[in-house]
């Protein structure tokens, strides 16, 4: 049995170029399960992942999200050519925001999805962690030369995530007006303990909650002072998980891919409007035309019926037809029943839609529901 | 009453004819938080070695496969409304089904809880 899930234990089987991350030592002290991921040792779970999941949506969490790649771009007429790359409109972007964006491949598949800060004179890009490297090659062939690009691998990525996450970083962050003077999707410059740090509004769980990018040597010592607070625990990437697809956010290498257009995927939001028109992005003819003709699949929810999980491969029938597959799926801890998440034929894509799954040959019950399935909580403003 | 246990952390305890099957308490450890267990139908045929049942937890599907050769006699009801039974209880309420024993030679070579526990001690 257990076919699979030894993963901690497969030592013999990985490769020995495993990165290490600065808070590894960490993460171990504090018993958390180290597995390989994106190349690098991460902490999938500390005390369980059920429980790491309540607690974030209870409290807060904070995630060492340090394998994920820091990019500065600066240069000549930068927002040129950033927009030949990109498909945002940074004429929009200001000083002190954050906005997601994407990675297109000529034919407007997903190379990545990410985020796009404005800094002062530069770009502050946050890219998957397995595909940092390709996307560094990517950037570095399609910007020109006098775009410098900098990768921060000397900084280390922390979320800090939960209801309560702005009440215990506000008692540790500083700065030239407070904490609370952020709002989903904006960040500024702290000092946390002596070190300068930035903090955006933003993550990956739904919740409201911080992204915190700070100097690698400095990421033990913040750490420690976070989840000395009593609302904070550390939390592993096997929560990461199950919260985002509650929140109905999508993950690349799953979700995402070069066989997928954003607009299948819902994510038009990220082609800015400005560039649905003008285009010269990569991939703009076949995704502005999408915006208007729609696609022939969609990405949609799934509420399973029952408790048995349908996971990533799972095949999604209308009756005897196939008509998707399933790309991220499994217990909701937060509602106590199996989601998921699948492209769908477009015409079988609306709310209250029945459909069936195949899971080891047995067909399960599903409705295609609204997502997020559980509503966000984004922090933006006081009223 | 003999219990015996198998180097994919399963336990059976043969009383009679009957062998209960489950997890030992070193497996649920590693699965985690179980949410589903897809246990065999009562008169399915398993052979030792072939699949027998499914443990999924929050993260992933796991294989079980039996131990020995025999035919299913009852499968744990308990583990449909309470799969986590298989976290808090492993080695007595979350057994995962009950089946005669085709061969009893089949149970030679099986570890005992002393060799059991050696055997976890050393991975």
């Amino acid at each position: 049995m257990l076919s699979g899930l030894m993963m901690s234990e497969d030592t013999d089987i990985v490769e020995p170029e495993t990165g290490t991350l600065p808070l590894d030592a960490w993460h171990r002290a504090r018993g958390a399960r180290m597995v390989e991921f994106a190349g690098y040792w991460m902490p999938i779970q500390y005390e369980g992942i059920v429980a790491e999941h309540e607690w974030t949506r209870t409290s807060a969490g904070l995630f060492d999200v340090s394998h994920m790649g820091q990019l500065l771009l600066s240069g000549p007429d930068l927002d040129t050519a950033v927009e030949a790359v990109l498909p945002i409109d940074l004429s929009t972007l200001k000083l002190g925001q954050q906005r997601y964006s994407l990675l297109l491949d000529d034919e407007g598949g997903v190379l990545d999805d990410l985020m796009v800060s404005r800094w002062p004179e530069a770009l502050y890009l946050v890219v998957n962690g397995a595909t940092k490297w390709d996307d560094i090659g990517h950037l570095r062939e399609y910007l020109p030369d006098e775009i410098t690009l900098n990768h921060l691998d000397e900084q280390a990525l922390l979320a800090l995530q939960g209801p309560k996450a702005a009440e215990a970083l506000a008692r540790h962050a500083t700065g030239k007006y407070p904490l609370s003077a952020l709002t989903f999707m904006k960040f500024g410059r702290f000092t946390i303990a002596g070190h300068d740090v930035t903090v955006a509004r933003a993550g990956y769980t739904g919740e409201d909650g911080f992204e915190i990018s700070l100097p690698g040597h400095a990421a033990a010592e913040i750490a420690d002072l976070l989840c000395g607070e009593p609302e904070v625990k550390p939390i592993g990437l096997g929560a990461r998980d199950s919260l985002r697809l509650e929140a109905g956010l999508p993950l690349y290498g799953h979700d995402l891919s070069p066989e997928t257009s954003p607009i299948e995927a819902g994510l038009v939001f990220g082609i800015n409007k400005r560039r649905r028109a003008d285009g010269g992005y990569p991939g703009a003819e076949r995704i502005n035309r999408e915006i208007v003709d729609g696609t022939a699949r969609k990405w949609v929810g799934l509420k399973v019926e029952g408790r048995m999980p349908a996971r990533e491969g799972a095949e999604v029938f209308s009756g005897a037809e196939k008509i998707g597959t399933v790309t991220s799926g499994g217990f909701s801890p937060s509602l106590g029943y199996p989601i998921a998440m699948a492209y769908v034929a477009a015409d079988r894509a609306a709310p209250g839609t029945a459909l069936e799954i195949e899971v080891r040959s047995k067909r399960l019950a599903a409705t295609v529901v609204p997502t997020p399935f559980v509503p966000h909580r984004y922090y933006r403003g006081s009223k | 009453m003999a219990r015996y246990f198998t180097d994919e952390h399963e336990w059976i305890d043969l009383e009679g004819d009957l062998a209960t099957v489950g997890i030992t308490d070193y497996a649920q450890g590693q699965l985690g938080d179980i949410v589903f267990v897809e246990l065999p139908e009562v008169g399915k045929m398993v052979e030792k070695g072939g699949e027998a049942a499914v443990v999924e937890s929050v993260k992933a599907a796991s294989d079980v496969y039996a131990p020995i050769t025999g035919e299913v006699m009852e499968a744990n009801a308990a583990l449909e409304d309470d799969p986590a039974l298989v976290n808090t209880s492993p080695e007595e309420d979350g057994w995962f089904f009950r089946m005669t024993v085709a061969d009893k030679s089949e149970l030679d070579g099986l570890m005992d809880a002393k060799a059991y526990k050696a055997f976890c001690d050393a991975l």
